[in-house]
């Protein structure tokens, strides 16, 4: 047995008659950070909404922990063991910086505990000094903050981050990727999409490039920038 | 009218109102949260009236039968959501209102089977029968009173639940995103469940508790399903406090129309405009905020 906490097998999607997946395959291990590239529209937020549930797989396998993931729903799924950082964050305007924390927060699998409210509040002490505001009062930063922190609350084996620094100043984004280096060492296994490939090539242990619903490439960075010009196709960086 | 005259009116005015929240909220929060426009609403408060008609005669107490009767609605609720109601979530507005109407036509169908197509009366529970003295020759009745009091009770404990509970965050929390609210884990699904069945439990516990002070007739869900519609469009789609707002609004312009007697050429032209008065009243409110009072924009 391998120690794959996810493994997905030829998985095709469709919205309508439009075929987005075309027979994905990946594995996701304990502890492992994927980078996961691809231009505008290459299928990148579908595969992750795929493996969430939120949307439906044509055909192919999810696996998860051992239990085909795609007879569950995503609340299950959530249960089980994914959190989820979308794009656009997520957050819910009409709840306060609070509640949106309380509304997430439970032990993970076999009731590890390891994200409490106070050490979130440490994480982001951002946060800490907005508690009562509306979700919609927060810069997209902290908005950013919020949804990784709700995520982390979860205490979960898998966080999937759509976007994890779009639209944000530079700053900002480097405390991002400082949490993410801290989510890391905590030993969740994470599974991150970004547009800065510089930061997501050194943060990550695997890079997964996806080309019109194809995956294309899966290994570690150092090979991926060992070639320019693929580079530049896959990713015009 | 005197001082005593309006103090009335007004009084019977709000209480019509409450009575329509209870009926509007449930319309508003299925249509805000489950975005489903539910036309059969009308139809639970109808049949929360024979209900407490029935159970008037087989029990004879009326509490017993309120209690009964709201627990019987809850049921009902969550056995229509598990059968239509949840199929309707992710279909337009048309499906819906095609679906609910077809609702509407069974419980008509089984009402007639079961009751009959008479018009009935239920008797004001012995414990509130009487009524308060105001002037020497006019008295309010207890009734009416405690009807008020409990809409009241029930629209605060709606405010609290929403703002202060945990389903009240998650309710919150599906309206303003669906997929997120599921990502963390919360079945949405069972949230919308509760809500209908609670929605479909608070108009017929409007029927029940209104069944003492009007009649018990076929068509009464039909009547105030449009009324609770006017009070939901002038309030604002899904918004609980504009649904509160416009239903004292349309209960207040409503019995005051009624009442107000305008003569032109010696014919009073006013009760018959009265039930066009709340029909006005929501075209004026759409020119000026097509939202509604409390309504979000799009
Ligand atoms: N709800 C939808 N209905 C129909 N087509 C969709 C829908 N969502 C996405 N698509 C299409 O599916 C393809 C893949 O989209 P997806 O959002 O997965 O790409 P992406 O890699 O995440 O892109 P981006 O980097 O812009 O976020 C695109 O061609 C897109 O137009
Ligand atoms: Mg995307």
């Amino acid at each position: 047995m391998s120690n794959a906490l996810m493994t997905v097998k030829d998985l095709h999607s469709h919205y309508g008659m439009s075929h987005v997946l075309r027979g994905v395959s990946l594995e996701i291990n304990s502890g492992e950070t994927i980078a996961l590239m691809g231009r505008n529209g290459m299928g990148k937020t579908t595969l992750i909404k795929c493996l969430l549930g939120l949307v439906p797989a044509t055909s192919g396998d999810i696996i998860f922990r051992e239990q085909d993931a795609k007879l569950l729903s995503t609340h299950l799924l959530a249960k089980a063991g994914i959190a989820y950082v979308p794009e656009g964050r997520g957050i819910f305007k009409n709840l306060s910086v609070k509640e949106n924390l309380f509304l997430a927060a439970r032990s993970g699998f076999e009731g590890r505990m390891d994200w409490t409210y106070d050490r979130v509040l440490d994480s982001f002490p951002r946060l800490k000094e907005r508690l009562t505001h509306g979700g919609q009062q927060l810069s997209g930063g902290e908005q950013q903050m919020l949804s990784i922190g709700r995520a982390l609350l979860t205490n979960p084996d898998l966080l999937i981050l759509d976007e994890a620094t779009e639209g944000l100043a530079p700053l900002i984004a480097q405390d991002i990727w400082n949490i993410i280096d801290v989510i890391k060492a905590s030993g969740i296994s994470t599974l991150i999409v970004d547009k800065n490939f510089k930061s997501l090539s050194k943060i990550s242990n695997r890079c997964v490039v996806m080309v019109k619903g194809e995956i294309v490439f899966n290994d570690i960075s150092s090979q991926l920038i060992a070639r320019p010009e693929a580079l530049k196709n896959w990713l015009g960086v | 009218m005197d001082a005593v005259t309006i103090f009335i009116q007004a009084m019977n005015g709000i209480q019509y109102g409450l009575l329509l929240f209870l009926v509007a909220s449930g319309l508003t929060l299925i249509f805000g949260i489950m975005g489903v426009i539910n036309i059969a609403h009308g139809s639970f408060y109808m049949i929360g009236a024979y209900l407490a008609w029935s159970f008037m005669g087989w029990i004879g107490n009326f509490w017993l039968g309120l209690f009964v009767g709201v627990v019987v609605a809850f049921v009902l609720g969550l056995v229509l959501e598990f059968l239509f109601i949840r199929f309707l979530y992710d279909k337009d507005h048309l499906q819906q209102v095609l679906v609910t109407y077809g609702l509407i036509l069974i419980f008509s169908e089984l009402r007639s089977v079961i009751w009959g197509d008479d018009v009935h009366s239920v008797a004001i529970p012995a414990l509130l029968d009487g009524s308060i003295q105001l002037t020497e020759n006019l008295a309010y009745p207890v009734y009416r009173i405690w009807l008020s009091s409990v809409c009241i009770v029930i629209a605060i404990l709606m405010f609290l639940g929403i703002q202060h509970t945990r389903l009240g965050m998650m309710i919150r929390a599906g309206e303003s995103d669906r997929e997120m609210t599921k990502a963390l884990g919360i079945n949405i699904g069972l949230v919308y469940r509760f809500i209908f069945a609670l929605g479909v439990s608070l108009a017929a516990f409007s029927g029940m508790i209104s069944a003492p002070i009007s009649s018990v007739f076929p068509g009464m869900g039909g009547q105030v399903l449009i009324v609770s519609f006017v009070v939901v469009v002038i309030g604002g789609l899904g918004s609980i406090k504009g649904a509160m707002v416009a239903a004292l609004l349309v209960g207040l312009i409503d019995t005051f129309g009624k009442v107000t007697t305008l003569h032109i050429f010696g014919v009073n032209i006013f009760p018959e405009m009265a039930g066009m008065s709340i029909f006005a009243l929501m075209a004026l409110i759409l020119m000026f905020r097509p939202q509604g009072i409390f309504g979000r924009e799009h």
